[in-house]
């Protein structure tokens, strides 16, 4: 069982329905919730990760997408122009969470998408401007 | 005692293929197994390289004349203000130039997009003389239109820089990057054993007319840089410990490559410019193997405390703990981060290496070597 990260994405229209409760009931989905962003009558956001072998996760997103909604992985909605980086490391520097990290040996910037929270510290940080998020 | 060599021998065995040149971190690397004597027999060049932000640094253009012609007077490229104080169509790009104070785009972006080949507006106006009777002109200019792009860094190449770290409970936006609060990271920007003027630390070799590696073409060492100082510590192995000694570089920008020349912003301080410099340190005795020999374990900086308004000194640390990802001060784990670029260090010296192997750059004596004692004024407040 692997464990992924997503970012969910609530309509402002609440269903009402306990996502997060049922996912963890009613599919057995172990969850973690590493980012909450949720206002009555705005779209909201959940930065969550999910562990469950792989064929429950999937059943677990259709629930999701019947409810209206979105569930996408974390490194598709956090850009990064790694062809324009410089390996400068300012980033890292930021990245409490140990997303961004410089490799000893290569001396090259490291990613790893499902270890970000999305606190969005990157996006100023990076003296490029090569980070993106997309919350939609 | 082993043999010493003069910079002209040196020359003449690149000139046949015969020289061996290593970078920095290589004869490092090999400076754990062999002495100072065998590397000085060994090895007759080693390369170094840093790439990192150089607020100090600018070019000197020159548009070309109008007819008529005109002495521009106030001056703007893409918005951003040039300095126009000097003759007609002559102006200085600084780095860190902006229109308006908290613009993220400046100077270093105007210098960038010129080197990559852009074109850029060029907005003028003069009072008109009878020489010079043009009062306004708006264009677009680029690198094949301009007669000269000069590109003059008054300071560059730092001897070494301080760590920073944040002590208050507050987020700290500086030239060093964003610091976390409550010491939650520390920066550093020096390429350690790679870096310059660390491999040659009493600037034996490196002096006025020093060809250099720049920008990625061919450049000079033109003066000493400013905030030249020669009295700071050094600690056992001989180095300079916090910033010390700096270089004015003079180089072709209308040769140099965006691989080595970026532009850059620090959130909520301002416009700087990444520059690329490697130097080649010739092995001229057993004192200058001892040199490039250095680990980063073996070079130390200060620690300090830019929250606290005169900046504190806080401790001591070496390299080798800095890379590592991971400092301990007063008992708290501080996670590390670099701000200047080994990788591209790496392809400086690497590329500066291929250059002098293939026999493509001969190195050059200073034609004068720098003042060995200058220290630091501060300005002080008269009125």
């Amino acid at each position: 069982m692997k464990s992924r990260r997503f970012v969910l994405t609530f309509p402002p229209e609440a269903t009402g329905e306990p996502i997060t409760y049922n996912l963890i009931r009613k599919f057995d989905i172990m969850v973690n919730i590493v980012k909450a962003d949720v206002t009555p009558g705005q779209v909201g956001h959940l930065v969550m990760e999910m562990t469950a072998p792989s064929k429950v996760l999937k059943e677990g997103m259709e629930y999701m997408k019947q409810q209206n909604v979105e569930c996408v992985p974390i490194d598709r909605k956090i850009t990064y122009r790694e062809d324009l980086c410089i390996h400068c490391g300012a980033c890292s520097a930021v990245c409490f969470a140990g997303a961004l990290t410089i490799n000893r040996a290569t001396a090259e910037l490291v990613f790893d998408p499902e270890k970000c929270v999305m606190c969005e510290l990157c996006l100023t940080a990076c003296p490029l401007k090569l980070f993106d998020i997309d919350l939609g | 005692m082993s043999r010493k060599r003069t910079i002209a021998e040196i020359n003449e065995k690149i000139l046949s293929g015969k020289a061996v040149v290593l970078t920095a971190e290589q004869v490092a690397a090999m400076g754990r197994e062999a002495s100072p004597s065998e590397i000085a027999e060994k090895v007759d060049v080693v390369t170094t390289g840093t790439f990192g932000p150089m607020c100090s640094s600018g070019m000197f253009i020159n548009f070309g004349h109008t007819d008529p012609p005109m002495r521009m007077e106030k001056i703007t490229l893409n918005n951003v203000p040039v300095f126009a104080g000097i003759a007609a169509v002559d102006a200085y790009i600084g780095a860190t130039e902006t229109a308006l104070p908290h613009d993220q785009y400046g100077g270093a972006h105007v210098i960038e997009e010129l080197i990559a080949g852009k074109d850029v507006m060029l907005q003028a106006t003069a009072k008109g003389t009878d020489c010079y009777p043009r009062t306004e002109v708006k264009t677009y200019i680029n690198r094949a239109s301009v007669n000269e792009m000069i590109m003059f860094n008054p300071r560059n190449a730092y001897q070494n820089y301080n760590v920073a770290v944040n002590s208050t409970s507050k987020m700290k936006y500086t030239y060093m990057g964003t610091l976390l609060p409550s010491f939650g990271n520390a920066t550093f920007s020096t390429s350690g054993e790679l870096s310059p003027l660390l491999n040659d630390p009493e600037l034996r070799t490196i002096g006025i007319g020093t060809r250099i590696f720049f920008g990625g073409t061919t450049g000079y060492v033109a003066w000493h840089g400013t905030q030249f100082n020669t009295g700071k510590p050094v600690n056992e192995h001989g180095v300079p410990v916090g910033n010390s000694a700096t270089l004015a570089l003079i180089g072709n920008a209308k040769e140099m490559t965006t691989q080595f020349i970026r532009a850059a912003y620090f959130e909520k301080y301002g416009v700087s410019i990444f520059v690329g410099v490697g130097i080649p340190i010739p092995v001229l005795d057993e004192d200058m193997a001892r040199r490039v020999m250095v680990r980063n374990s073996q070079i130390h900086t200060n620690i300090l405390d830019y929250g606290s308004p005169g900046h504190d000194a806080l401790g001591r640390i070496d390299y080798q703990s800095l890379f590592s990802g991971e400092i301990t001060l007063n008992g708290k784990r501080i996670r590390t981060a670099p701000l200047s670029s080994v990788k591209v260090a790496r392809e400086i010296a690497e590329t500066l290496r291929r250059e002098i192997e293939a026999g493509r750059f001969l190195l050059t004596a200073p034609v004068e070597q720098f003042t060995k004692t200058s220290g630091l004024n501060n300005l002080e407040i008269r009125l």
